[in-house]
């Protein structure tokens, strides 16, 4: 290797040979980088991950602005982006006190820490209810579809206004057919079986329904022009009888919105992070508590905070990436 | 610690409204999704999706350099943190993104629906 040295001194054993702080940073600090450094790995390998999935199914997967388009008391109305952008807003804002938090901590300023510290964990918190009203969203699903044999999604739309197409609920158009499937009880049934749930519709009702209503078409999963195609009335009624579940919502093994890895994707990447920032903000409460009885003021350093804000900021990048890979791209 | 802080609120507040204006821009073009951007492409990828990805980055340097403090510290700590991470992201990226699209061309193209 050249002779690079560093300014603290000219031969290398003084340097690396213990006792002092080779690249400038205590241990606490050091340490914490590289820990940041190794999750920061984790979380590339997953979105790359994300990546090879997506790219490998790049025709037919769902349109991100087309699944996440809810609003907190605006239900109903199609606001794709705007609800995960004041997430980002907010974790932003928080890795904004939180850095102010560790600025008053190089003043000695305690009770600037504090205050900081406090806005910090209340925006991980809003975040934290934010995502899992997300995936409540995303669980719940909006329209419904049908799964074929092979495994691909059919959405329903039908044309509206200036050339464009309308997604249409399952609800809408499904035909209601009397069953014959009766829940025993213990005092008239004889053999207990055991099921997976029901979705609210049957594949037969979806199919009577499609054909009682002519102005419903099916769109599958494959992106032409940068848009879902939408079959013809023929095309619809023949591509129907292929459909062998109805699916409603999202799971851990299949979801309305199309391919069975987005679901899965989505649930695992956003889970992990959402995971990083709820143990982030217990770690900032700890610290918060510790600010507050005066423990780095006996040590009359604030560092703690400032290694803690690390993590924070880093929890608050890894989410930068996910919401341009995930929602954006 | 041997530095000062004597007026590093400005900074981090202006750092803020630079992260807050480069979101605002991005989710703006990813609503919108202007056509001559979303149609032309650059080595296989879109131009608005270059857009989002060189706006993140920009991002992660200033919530890195500024608010993790990486531009106060030793050039060899900064190193020993962004060049690791750099050249196995870009590496692991590349070689799935490249696979990524090689297993589509088969599916697109040949019998293969699933395994192959």
């Amino acid at each position: 290797m050249a002779a690079t040295v560093t300014s603290t001194a000219t031969t290398t054993g003084k340097t690396w040979g213990g006792g002092n702080e080779p690249m400038g940073a205590s241990y606490g600090k050091m340490m914490m980088w590289f820990f940041i450094v190794s999750d920061a790995l984790t979380f590339s390998g997953f979105l790359a991950a994300y990546g090879f999935s997506r790219f490998k199914f790049i025709e037919t997967w769902p349109i991100a602005d087309e699944v996440f388009n809810h609003f907190p008391f605006m239900h109903g109305t199609d606001a794709p982006m705007y609800y995960v952008a004041l997430m980002t807003f907010i974790l932003i804002f928080s890795s904004v006190t939180m850095v102010l938090a560790v600025d008053a901590g190089h003043h000695l300023k305690k009770t600037k820490v504090a205050i900081y510290m406090l806005l910090t964990i209340v925006g991980g918190f809003i975040f934290l209810g934010s995502q899992a009203w997300e995936w409540k969203n995303f669980i719940k699903g909006e329209f419904g579809a049908v799964e074929t044999k092979g495994g691909a999604i059919l959405q329903f739309v039908r044309a509206g206004e200036n050339g464009k197409y309308e997604r249409v609920a399952l609800a809408e158009f499904a035909a209601h057919l009397p069953t014959t499937r009766v829940d025993k009880v213990r005092s008239n049934g004889i053999w207990f079986e055991e099921n997976a749930a029901l979705p609210t519709y049957s594949v037969e009702e979806i199919q009577e329904g499609l054909k009682a209503h002519p102005e419903v078409l099916v769109r599958t999963e494959k992106i032409v022009k940068k848009h879902k195609e939408v079959l013809t009335r023929e095309q619809s009624l023949a591509r129907i009888a292929d459909a062998v579940y109805v699916v409603e919502g999202a799971n851990l093994v299949r979801n309305e919105y199309g391919h069975k890895l987005f679901a899965n994707f989505f649930f695992f990447i956003t889970g992990f992070h959402g995971f990083h920032v709820f143990s982030g903000v217990m770690i900032n409460i700890l610290i918060f508590f510790n600010v507050l009885l005066g423990t780095y003021e006996k040590r009359r350093s604030y560092e703690m905070v400032e290694k803690v804000g690390l993590y924070w900021h880093f929890v608050d990048l890894v989410w930068v990436f996910v919401f341009t890979f995930f929602y954006l791209v | 610690m041997a530095h000062s802080h004597e007026s590093n609120t400005k900074r981090i507040w202006v750092v803020f409204g630079l992260l807050s204006l480069i979101t605002i821009v991005e989710v703006a073009f990813g609503i919108v999704k202007p056509a001559f951007l979303h149609d032309s492409h650059l080595f296989q990828m879109n131009l608005l999706n270059w857009i989002f990805i060189i706006l993140t980055i920009v991002k992660a340097y200033y919530i890195m350099w500024a608010f993790m403090h990486l531009e106060g510290e030793k050039s060899s700590l900064r190193w020993s943190i962004v060049a690791p991470l750099v050249f196995l992201i870009i590496y692991l990226v590349f070689i799935l993104l490249i696979e990524g699209n090689y297993v589509f061309d088969v599916f697109h193209t040949s019998h293969y629906k699933w395994i192959f």
